[in-house]
């Protein structure tokens, strides 16, 4: 059981959580205008880092608010979390794994 | 007792060689896929300067901590015709590699809990057989009937509706399924190398030409990736990227119980699944672990949920007690069905996204794959299963359709 500290609620059991997967994916700006490719990118493809990612998370049984989170997906170490929105932190580990 | 008096080391299953300079081709990734792409590239296809490179020891990546379920139900014409395929060559695989690996046709029963089951599972059983896969709905009497361990009672949260039932399904001794083929690599001049992690590639242009390793570099003209979970971190390497999440799946066993359990239970809806191994542990797996990771080990709670829906099913566990558990790394794709084809990179084959099911595939990925690598062009089976198809939309919707569970 991993232990995520909610920016809203603090340290909580990974079950009152669900995933959300990668951060940082906007909609496409005109997604008409995307071909089939692109719009397979978009759709389906998605980083799969070994080592730091950005994610998101929802706090399903606290505040059932959505945050973003730095998280090694080896250690599964938690390196920050932080609010949706805000840009991705730089940490050390980022710059040389390239999350 | 003296060193002196114990027997004579058992002969070895393949040689350990040092990584020649170059080979005509190379498959990354020494797992049951691996070890079967070779056999077939060797077998059928006259190639055998050739290289299975492995990082670690051989077979011990998801080949070791799979829970041996082999059937060929799934839904779809193309997973029905791939899976089938794979189902009629492990028929035949103990005598084609003289080596009995335990291939067990016990039978699959997949139970239904909710109306959605039902019709699903009538659905499912219809298709299959259109396919000529065998299949046959059970109602909860003759479920009961062939699995009497299993509570076929309404006392329980979700009640068993009934089940396909897959009779020429069941199970294999997976250790025994690598060493069968890594014994017959190595008699067809197979090199296999262990300890020999890939840290790069060669290219001439957008054309492979070899292979950076921890042992050194190996030129070659065909590169096979097949390394499951590592797949995306490869194609990095390589310069391509693969819809691919890799996840935790976690499976355990029991101590040794008298044999109790006559066939292979999987149930979707509750999420676990059962058999009992030829050595008599309680062999259970559950759904993935929800975020992405590499770790090898998941988190307790699967474990618990598991543990919870067997001991619901089958009320006799409840005074088993686990011996250990653990975790791989599987290689899921959104529709749930695996990649098997070109790459972006000429001369560059990837075989990966088996995700939750890739050991009861081996035969057939192996077949295929070693077909695409020499090639250059899809075997008809593996065709469909494409990287493409996330770009066309002829994706192969196996999630929920296949009594995978995930």
């Amino acid at each position: 059981m991993l232990l995520f500290t909610c920016p809203n609620c603090g340290p909580r059991d990974e079950t009152e959580f669900h995933y959300g997967g990668q951060a940082h994916v906007p909609y496409p700006e005109n997604p008409a205008d995307l071909s089939d490719v692109e719009w397979s990118r978009y759709l389906f493809y998605r980083e799969n880092p070994k080592g730091v990612f950005a994610e998101r998370w929802v706090h399903s049984t606290g505040c059932r608010q959505w945050f973003n989170m730095l998280r090694d997906t080896v250690s599964y170490d938690v390196h920050a979390v932080y609010p949706m929105g805000a840009p991705q932190p730089a940490t050390a580990t980022t710059q040389q794994k390239g999350a | 007792m003296s060193a002196d008096l114990l027997p004579e080391h058992p002969d070895f299953l393949w040689r350990n060689p040092d990584p020649k300079s170059s080979y005509d081709a190379v498959i990354v990734g020494g797992g049951g896929h691996g070890l079967a792409t070779a056999y077939y590239l060797a077998k059928n296809h006259g190639m055998t300067n050739i290289a299975i490179l492995e990082k670690g020891w051989l077979a011990g990546g998801n080949m070791a901590r799979n829970t041996t379920i082999i059937r060929s139900n799934y839904l779809w014409d193309e997973s029905a015709a791939m899976y089938e395929q794979a189902l009629k060559l492990w028929e035949i695989l103990p005598e084609e590699l003289e080596y009995d690996f335990l291939f067990s046709q016990r039978g699959v029963m997949n139970l239904a809990h909710t109306l959605g089951d039902v019709r699903e599972s009538i659905r499912r059983v219809g298709a299959n057989k259109l396919n000529g896969v065998d299949a046959e709905w059970l109602d909860p009497q003759q479920v009961k009937e062939l699995c009497p361990i299993l509570n076929t009672s309404d006392n329980i949260r979700y009640p068993v509706m009934g089940a396909t039932y897959q009779p020429r399904a069941g199970i294999a001794k997976h250790d025994h399924v690598a060493w069968a083929f890594a014994r017959k690599c190595d008699e067809l001049g197979v090199d296999i190398i262990q300890n020999c992690e890939v840290t790069g590639f060669l290219k001439d242009g957008n054309r492979v030409t070899g292979v950076q390793t921890t042992r050194g570099t190996i030129h070659t003209g065909k590169v096979g990736l097949a390394a499951a979970g590592h797949s995306s971190v490869l194609a990095e390497l390589a310069g391509f990227k693969l819809p691919i999440q890799s996840h935790p799946l976690q499976a355990l066993v029991s101590e040794l119980h008298e044999p109790v359990h006559p066939t292979v239970v999987m149930s979707n809806h509750v999420h676990v699944y059962v058999s009992q191994a030829h050595k008599g542990e309680l062999v259970m797996g559950a759904g993935i672990d929800s975020y992405n990771g590499y770790g090898q080990r998941g988190s307790f709670h699967v474990i618990e949920e598991q543990m919870a829906a067997a001991v619901e099913l089958f009320p006799i566990f409840a005074r088993a007690h686990v011996l250990r558990t653990w975790g791989g790394i599987v290689d899921t794709t959104l529709d749930a069905s695996p990649i098997v084809g070109l790459t972006p990179v000429e001369n560059m084959y990837v075989n990966c996204g088996w995700g939750t099911g890739g050991f009861k595939g081996t035969p057939a990925a192996g077949l295929t794959f070693a077909h695409t690598i020499a090639t250059g062009a899809p075997h008809r089976l593996n065709e469909p299963f494409s990287l493409d198809r996330f770009e066309t939309g002829a994706l192969i919707d196996e999630h929920g359709a296949a009594a995978v569970a995930h």
